[in-house]
Parts: C-alpha cells; sequence; structure tokens
C-alpha cells in the first residue's frame, strides 16, 4: 500500500495543437481531416528527392498570437531544426521543428481548481513543427500481414506548447490542459477536436518526497487524447511510481503510453533506446524574422481572452467567479449568453442559471454543441421573458422548456397552447384557497392550533387545485392571510 | 552543313538557328551522333534522350520558323543527373536511383525548358555529387577528353566532359565544394558557380543544403551570361533563393576592365600548387594587366580552415538529406526484406556507395549527441570567419583570382584509395561555397601531365571570385580574357 500523502506528485505537459490553417507547414496539401489515404500528400510531403520546404505565413501568424494571449515573448529570430530519426511514416527521415531558438518563449496561464483556489502554471516555451504521418498496421482493406502508410497528416503544422514541470495533480494538470484548450479554441487556432488528434499531449510525471527539493526520475506518458485519459493515466502513473519507490526500487527514465482499456500505463522504450536525434539548424529553411510591426498587427487580431471574459461577465453581469468561469469556458457558450442577456437585461443570473443548467443538461443527454442552432438564443430569451413577468413560475418554466426542446416551437406559443399562464388574479387564487380549506378541515383546525407546518401542506393543495398555475408569491402571501383566519 | 558547327558556341549556335542557317533538329542530331560515338570512351552520359530530344528539335524548329520561341530555342543542352526531369529517371550517379523517375521538372529544368533549349540527355556524375573525379558514379567513371587515362575531375565530371568534347555547347552542373569549377578546370572548358541563392536549388537532389548551388558549364563566359540570364532568379518554391532582379549578364560582357582590382589569394599561392600551374595562371594575371587591371595580394588568413570546416558542415547536412532514402517510398529497395530495421539497412546498404557511406556516417557523428558543439558549431563559427575574411577582402579589391586546382587531372584510380589527398584537390574552391560567393573557372593554357600520359598538354584552370551576386562582373572578367586569349577554343584532338 502506498501512503501517497508522503509524496509529492511533479507534471509538466507537452501538449501537441493542430493548426487550423488551410494548408501545410511547408506546402500546399490541404490538412482536411479523414479524406482517402494519401490524397493529401504532395511531394513535398512525400519527401521527394529534390522538393525544398516553404513555410506558411498563417502558421506563423497561429503561434504569435498563441505567444501573445499567454503574455509570452515572441521571438524577432527563430530557428527551424531537423529533428532526425527513421520511421516509415516521416517521409524525409527527419521532423522539422524548432529547437534551440523557439517562436514563443516564457508565458504562464491562471488555472481555477476545484475548490476555487487559482494556480498559474508556467509556459516555457511555444514551437513550430510539423507532424508525422500515420502508420496503419492493421485492418488495411485487401491486406493482411503488412503495414500501410498514410501521410495525409504529415506536414501538418502544430504547435507545440511545453509547461514548465509545475502541476503537482491530474486534477491540476487536466485543468491547466483545459484551459490551453479553451484558450486555442478562442484565438480559433485549432479545433480542439480530441478524437481526430487535433489537440493532444504528452504528459511528464514524475514524484518526489514532500519537502524534497530535487525532482524525481520522470516518465514520459505519450500521447493522451483526452482529458479523462490524461487524468486517468497521470494517477496510474504516480500509483506505480510510489509503489516502486516505497519498495525500494528505481524509477527509469522512459517513454510510456497509456492503455486505457487496461486503464494502466506500459513501457515503450527507455532512455537508452531513444533516440539521439541529431538536431541542427535545417538549411533548407531561412531564420523567422519577426518585426514589431508584424507582432503589433497580429496583436490587433487578438479577440477577448478566457480570463478577460470572465472578469467582465462578474462584473457586469454580477455572477460568481464560477459561474463566469463556466460561462467563458467557449467563445461559443459566451456569446450564447450574452445573446440572452442582451434580450432579458433585468435577469443576468437567471440567465446564467438557465444557460448552465436546463440547457446545458438538455444539449449533454443528446451530445450536442451550443449554438448548434437546435435552440436559438433568442428561443431562450423569450422563455425567461415569461419568467421575468410573471406569466409563468420558474417550476412551469422548466415544463415548458422540455416543450419547446422537444418541437421547436417558442415559449409563447407553448404557454398558450397548454395554458400554462399563471393565474395573477387574486380572486382566483383566493377562490381556489377556499376551496381547499373547507376540503381539509382537520389541517386547517391542526395549523390553526400551532402546527405550522401544515402551510406547505395547504401550499401543495392550491397548486395541485390550479395545475400549478398560481403565482407562488401572491399564493403565499394570501393563504397567509386566511388560514390565520 | 560544315563539320565543325559542333565547335560553335552556344551563342553562334543561337545566331546560326535564328539565321536558318541549320535547323535545330540537325544539331540536335549531329550532337546525338556524337555522343553515341562518345560513349564507350568517355561515358559522359548516364542517360540519351534521343527521341524526345528530336521532338523538342522538331517543335524548336516550328517555333523558329515561326519567329516564336525564347532565348535558347531549339539550341542542345544536357542537364546534370541530379536535376530532376518528368518523365526521364535521375539517378544521381547511384544504384539507390537507379529506378527513379522524378513526376516533375527542377525549376532549372523548366527555365531552360522554358527558355527552348532541347534536353539531350543527363550527364554522368559522382553518386549523389560526393567526389572530386566521377570515380563515386554508380556509372562507373568518367574519362578526360583530353585524355581517357584520366579523371574529369567532379562532381559535374560529366557535364565538364561533355562540352570539352563537344558533345553539347552546355551542360548544367551543381557546385558543393568546387563540382563545377574544378572539373571545369580539370577539361579545359568554363564553369560558373553562381552566388548562393541566385539559382533555384528546387528539384536538385540535395548533398548539402546550405552549399548546393546549381549552374553553367560553358566553352565561354559569353554563352554562361546568356544560359544565366535565363536560369537566375527567386523561386518560390526554394526559401533560399533570393528574391533581387536578374541583371543582363550579356549587356556587360565588354565593359573596359581598366582599375579593375584583382586580389591575388596568397594562401592559394602555396607549397601545394604545381609549379606549371602557377606559371599559367601568372601568365593569365599578366593578360589582366595589360588590359588595365591592378594585383595586388590579399590574404584571408583563415582559408586554410575551409576542408576540414566544409567536411564537417557537407556530411553534417547530407547525413540528413540523404535519410529519405530508406527503401519505403521510391529507390533502391532490397529483396524481400524480414522487418522495418533489415529493409532499412539492406536497402541503404546496397544503394549507397562507399564514398556516400563515409559521408553519411562522418555527418552522423559530428551531429551526435557530445559531439555537435565540437564539430558542426565549430565547423559554423569557422565558415563565418571564413565569410567575413572574404568580405573583408573584398573591401580591398573587386575580385580575387588563384588557381582552381593544385594540379592538372590525375590519373583515374590515383586517389581513391586515399579520401584525404581526394578531398585536397578542392583546397582552392571549397572556401567560395562556405561564404556563399559566385565563382569561375575559365581555361588558362595547359601544362605538362605527369605519369601516365607524361608530355601531354592538359588544361588548367583560372578561379575568379567576386563578392555575392557580382556574377555579371564575374562574367565580364572572364570575357574579356577571352578576348585576348583563345585558350577556350581548343578542343581534345580526338573530339575535333
Amino acid at each position: 500500500m502506498s501512503s501517497s500523502s508522503e509524496w509529492e506528485t511533479v507534471i509538466g505537459l507537452e501538449i501537441h495543437a493542430q493548426l487550423a490553417t488551410k494548408s501545410k507547414i511547408f506546402s500546399g496539401s490541404s490538412i482536411a481531416y479523414g479524406a482517402p489515404p494519401n490524397t493529401q500528400a504532395n511531394l513535398v510531403d512525400l519527401g521527394y528527392p529534390g522538393v525544398l520546404p516553404v513555410l506558411n505565413a498563417q502558421a506563423v501568424q497561429m503561434a504569435v498570437k498563441f505567444g501573445l494571449a499567454i503574455g509570452a515573448r515572441i521571438a524577432a529570430h527563430s530557428v527551424f531544426a531537423r529533428k532526425n530519426y527513421f520511421y516509415p511514416d516521416l517521409p524525409k527521415g527527419y521532423q522539422i521543428s524548432q529547437y534551440e531558438l523557439p517562436i514563443v518563449a516564457g508565458g504562464s496561464l491562471e488555472v481555477v481548481l476545484d475548490d476555487g483556489s487559482r494556480k498559474r502554471v508556467g509556459i516555457t516555451r511555444a514551437h513550430l513543427e510539423e507532424d508525422a504521418g500515420k502508420s496503419l498496421h492493421e485492418g488495411l482493406p485487401g491486406f493482411s500481414g503488412v503495414s500501410g502508410i498514410d501521410l495525409n497528416r504529415a506536414g501538418t503544422p502544430l504547435v507545440e506548447i511545453v509547461s514548465e514541470p509545475e502541476m503537482r495533480s491530474a486534477k491540476e494538470a487536466v485543468a491547466y490542459m483545459k484551459k490551453v484548450h479553451t484558450l486555442v479554441r478562442y484565438l480559433e487556432i485549432c479545433d480542439g477536436n480530441m478524437q481526430e488528434g487535433s489537440f493532444r499531449c504528452d504528459a511528464n510525471v514524475s514524484v518526489r518526497r514532500v519537502g524534497q527539493h530535487k525532482f524525481g526520475t520522470r516518465a514520459e506518458i505519450k500521447n493522451l487524447n483526452s482529458f479523462r485519459f490524461v487524468e486517468k493515466a497521470i494517477n496510474f502513473e504516480v500509483e506505480r511510481q510510489i509503489e516502486i519507490l516505497e519498495s525500494g526500487g528505481k524509477v527509469v527514465q522512459e517513454t510510456r503510453l497509456y492503455d486505457p482499456d487496461k486503464g494502466e500505463t506500459r513501457s515503450m522504450r527507455s532512455k537508452e533506446e531513444a533516440n539521439d536525434y541529431r538536431y541542427f539548424p535545417d538549411p533548407d529553411l531561412l531564420p523567422v524574422e519577426l518585426d514589431e510591426a508584424f507582432i503589433a498587427g497580429v496583436r490587433s487580431t487578438l479577440p477577448e481572452l478566457p480570463d478577460q471574459k470572465a472578469e467582465r461577465f462578474s462584473s457586469q453581469y454580477g455572477l460568481s467567479a464560477y459561474d463566469a468561469g463556466v460561462l467563458t469556458a467557449s467563445r461559443e457558450l459566451a456569446s450564447y449568453y450574452e445573446e440572452v442577456v442582451r434580450e432579458v437585461p433585468g435577469e443576468p443570473k437567471l440567465a446564467a442559471n438557465w444557460v448552465m443548467g436546463e440547457l446545458a443538461a438538455a444539449l449533454n443527454k443528446e451530445g450536442l454543441e451550443i449554438g448548434g442552432g437546435k435552440l436559438p438564443a433568442s428561443r431562450l430569451a423569450g422563455l425567461l421573458k415569461r419568467i421575468e413577468d410573471k406569466t409563468i413560475s420558474g417550476k412551469i418554466a422548466k415544463e415548458v422548456f422540455e416543450a419547446m426542446w422537444a418541437s421547436g416551437a417558442n415559449a409563447d406559443a407553448i404557454i398558450e397552447e397548454k395554458g400554462l399562464k399563471q393565474i395573477t388574479d387574486s380572486s382566483a387564487i383566493e377562490r381556489a384557497i377556499d376551496e381547499v380549506m373547507a376540503k381539509n378541515p382537520g389541517q386547517l383546525a391542526e395549523y390553526r392550533s400551532g402546527k405550522d407546518k401544515l402551510f406547505g401542506f395547504f401550499v401543495g393543495q392550491v397548486m395541485k387545485a390550479t395545475q400549478g398555475k398560481a403565482n407562488p408569491a401572491q399564493l403565499n402571501d394570501l393563504l397567509k392571510k386566511k388560514l390565520a383566519g | 552543313m560544315a563539320v565543325t558547327i559542333h565547335k560553335r558556341t552556344l551563342a553562334q549556335l543561337v545566331a546560326g538557328l535564328r539565321a536558318k542557317e541549320f535547323s535545330s533538329v540537325e544539331i540536335t542530331r549531329l550532337f546525338l551522333e556524337r555522343i553515341e560515338a562518345s560513349q564507350p570512351t568517355l561515358n559522359a552520359f548516364i542517360s540519351i534522350t534521343g527521341e524526345q530530344a528530336l521532338q523538342a528539335a522538331g517543335a524548336a524548329d516550328r517555333d523558329l520558323a515561326a519567329s516564336r520561341g525564347g532565348a535558347l530555342t531549339g539550341v542542345p543542352i544536357v542537364h546534370k543527373d541530379l536535376f530532376c526531369t518528368a518523365g526521364v529517371r535521375t539517378t544521381c550517379g547511384s544504384r539507390m536511383l537507379d529506378n527513379f523517375v522524378a513526376p516533375y521538372d527542377a525549376t532549372v529544368v523548366a527555365k531552360l525548358k522554358a527558355a527552348g533549349a532541347v534536353m539531350l540527355g543527363k550527364a554522368n556524375m559522382d553518386e549523389f555529387a560526393m567526389g572530386s573525379s566521377n570515380e563515386t558514379s554508380y556509372f562507373g567513371p568518367v574519362r578526360n577528353p583530353w585524355n581517357p587515362a584520366l579523371v574529369p575531375g567532379g562532381s559535374s565530371g560529366g557535364s565538364a566532359a561533355i562540352v570539352a568534347a563537344r558533345l553539347a555547347p552546355l551542360a548544367t552542373a551543381t557546385d558543393t565544394g568546387g563540382s563545377i569549377r574544378q572539373p571545369a578546370a580539370l577539361c579545359g572548358v568554363t564553369g560558373l558557380k553562381p552566388t548562393y541563392g541566385r539559382v533555384s536549388r528546387y528539384g536538385m537532389v540535395a548533398f548539402a543544403s546550405s552549399l548546393d548551388q546549381g549552374g553553367t558549364i560553358t566553352a565561354t563566359a559569353e554563352d554562361a551570361a546568356l544560359v544565366m540570364r535565363e536560369m537566375a532568379g527567386f523561386d518560390p518554391n526554394d526559401s533560399t533563393s533570393v528574391d533581387r532582379p536578374v541583371p543582363d549578364y550579356v549587356a556587360s560582357l565588354n565593359a573596359p576592365l581598366a582599375g579593375l582590382k584583382i586580389g591575388l589569394l596568397k594562401e592559394f599561392f602555396d607549397k601545394g600548387l604545381d609549379p606549371q600551374n602557377e606559371r599559367r595562371i601568372r601568365d593569365a594575371l599578366a593578360v589582366y594587366e595589360k588590359l588595365g587591371a591592378e594585383l595586388r595580394v590579399v590574404s584571408l588568413p583563415n582559408l586554410p580552415l575551409s576542408v576540414p570546416a566544409y567536411y564537417v558542415v557537407a556530411p553534417a547536412e547530407c547525413s540528413s538529406n540523404l535519410a529519405r532514402f530508406d527503401g519505403v517510398r521510391f529507390g533502391h529497395r532490397c529483396d524481400a526484406p524480414r522487418d522495418l530495421m533489415d529493409l532499412y539497412k539492406r536497402s541503404r546498404g546496397e544503394g549507397f556507395g562507399a564514398e556516400v557511406k563515409r559521408r553519411i556516417m562522418t555527418g552522423t557523428y559530428v551531429l551526435s549527441a557530445g559531439y555537435y558543439d565540437a564539430y558542426y558549431l565549430k565547423a559554423q563559427k569557422v565558415r563565418q570567419l571564413i565569410a567575413a575574411d572574404f568580405a573583408h577582402a573584398f573591401g580591398e579589391v573587386d575580385v580575387l583570382m588563384g588557381p582552381t586546382t593544385p594540379t592538372p587531372a590525375f590519373e583515374i584510380g590515383a586517389k581513391t584509395s586515399d579520401p584525404i589527398t581526394m578531398y585536397l584537390n578542392d583546397i582552392y574552391t571549397i572556401g567560395a561555397n562556405l561564404a556563399g560567393l559566385p565563382a569561375m573557372s575559365i581555361p588558362c593554357g595547359f601544362t605538362q601531365a605527369q605519369g601516365q600520359g607524361a608530355g601531354q598538354e592538359l588544361p588548367v584552370g583560372l578561379q575568379i571570385v567576386g563578392p555575392h551576386f557580382s556574377e555579371a562582373k564575374l562574367l565580364n572578367v572572364a570575357h574579356k580574357y577571352q578576348c585576348e586569349t583563345d585558350w577556350h577554343t581548343y578542343v581534345p584532338g580526338a573530339w575535333q
């Protein structure tokens, strides 16, 4: 048994975000996902003799945009280097990346943890590089016992975002990764699609005794493509390392793979087996020289960033930090919310509750994305207006919402059709109260003799009699008066 | 048709075609016949594309008849076999690419095609341009037209031999450490290596990307000027090509040389220089003095480090550039590989020759962890010092002159067992590559051969180096010399 309270976990992440450029980083091929194998690979992507790479300016802009958004230094001079190793899905025998002089260095992001506390995670660097192709070892139609290579992905632009080893738990790592995920989508530099591999990470994990200064030996878990896997893989790896250390063993520096089916990590290659990549500056590409004007130009394209937006939501709409954080988690969600508020300006908190509550639950249940058109913001606003003007109660509103979700009709039509309009006519409510009191003389007597708890019983009965349509506040007032005699 | 048409310069052939003195088909046929006849002796070609050439010549004649076409319409030319040519195999002199047919034209090939040139075939060369004698070619050595027992130089040995034997008026070539100038000198023809970035490298199979530069081998400087006007220029497909206007190299050929300041490279007139070669160089310098130029000795103190620096940088880049030849997508693949590692090892083991392997291993070594700083990084620093030396010299003089090679052509097999001796053949040429400078070699006389073929006359080359993008000046300087002398008109006895 391990006693994890004596151990501190140290995590650093290398996140690979695929840039949403039109074409590859060094060739004109499309990077669209899902095309038949090798239909999006031209001579440059195939590494043909004599061809040369030409840098995609859009990829540079996107990397700079990211750098500015994390408050990093944008290098006036950065250099592409070759990372040399042999693999069939690496056509040139080297990957073009950045090594000693990356385009972005020294930024940070603040994450909000589950307990509401905030933590700043340092970002060492972010560099541009090309992706490799894919090796397909099984399931090739018409072939058996051979491996296939699909080079559609070869040359796809990536920005690799390397954090400082500053995260201390799997949850922190996930919070940080989610923050980066939110940011790259805000910046519209990455679609964030994790299933398609557009956003993935390698996690460097080590443990050390609490109070110990030196880092423990780390393992690198490769290619994690979901938040859940990141959390599970790190937790497994931490346990594994603690067990080794507590039983007197030594953690080996190695690369490991996470097996989601078994929920464990396993060794891929050790440090001794690791490649010597023989990095050197790529002589086919000039250094990337960026001047102030270029950087200022990119800065002018920055949108309102998640943190800025959350802060504004708190102050402008009076939302809690938590609510503001949730509502700004994606640009689509935030703009949906603001659209609702624009139509129901008096009820920002009510709007927040509905967007984060009923709407989020309904979307979730059907696996839909916000802003996908299923329930436009104006529709939801139409419902909230009827709550605001007391046409319906909050409780009835839920019923209306369900009907709206199912039929696509607007709130007013459903209220009208189903006769859900709230009863605000005092005399009608009084009539209902009188009837209930007459039907329940026993309970009335008990209440009057001091059993206050029965008030709820009477509310329930009147609501039942009015099919829930009685205005709750009015009902309360009138009922109190009537019961008091 | 006069028997000496093949001796005409490229400029004269262009004029003759325009004047309808002869047709492109006629001269194409003439050169093809000479090529066929030469192959058993010289082995200068890896591919001869007669049928396509005659078709292209026919089309050129129709263009000429209609007064259409470009500056080189109808002129037969040859490409070094590392320029990719769509539909015609590009071997790089290697077994690795014996079966390789590129699906595209190199920019140089496309530009010369657009100018109307007619390709006769692809020139033999040292394997992947690694060699100084053309003996590393998988397709056998090229022989020197002045004496078939001797090497033509390398790596563009085929290109130089072709022009020397008048098998074509132009052969494209490439120069990484002297591969245009050294064979031009050894074969008695005119070679131009332009400034790094002046000619697109797109479609040139890379040896050492930061040093490789495409250029020309022709009989005269005037011919080189005509071709460079078509070949040079920015290429969006090559990020290292330079976006600046291409001057009219022909227009400035006859500018007077009075007052031209010529720097004599002190380090080149050293004990390694054959005294006979030195005499021919001094004779040439006297001609320049007569033309009004001033001579002064300049020193490039770091130049002696150029060979060691080169043999770190070039192999380093080569080890990476040649990684793509892995038997997976193109080129040689071993029979029945057992697994991936076996595929790599045998395909590369069988596909590459000894010199290529030597350089891949050297390059891999100098880039590996723990050695990078001591070798690669230090070599790059030396390179900067050498470039600074040149820049300093060009503050004082307009061009630098010296020998292209220490000795005339040597015997086949004489240096193959000792790579270092072979590497030292490029001692005078490598500096220009490390500094990215334009340089030429022009014929400046003959010397007596030693050893086998003793007593025979062999050509000597004068090297001219200029500042970046000074090709127009170099061509002018070379052309004025060729107006005063006739060394460039000599054709080996067997190829009259």
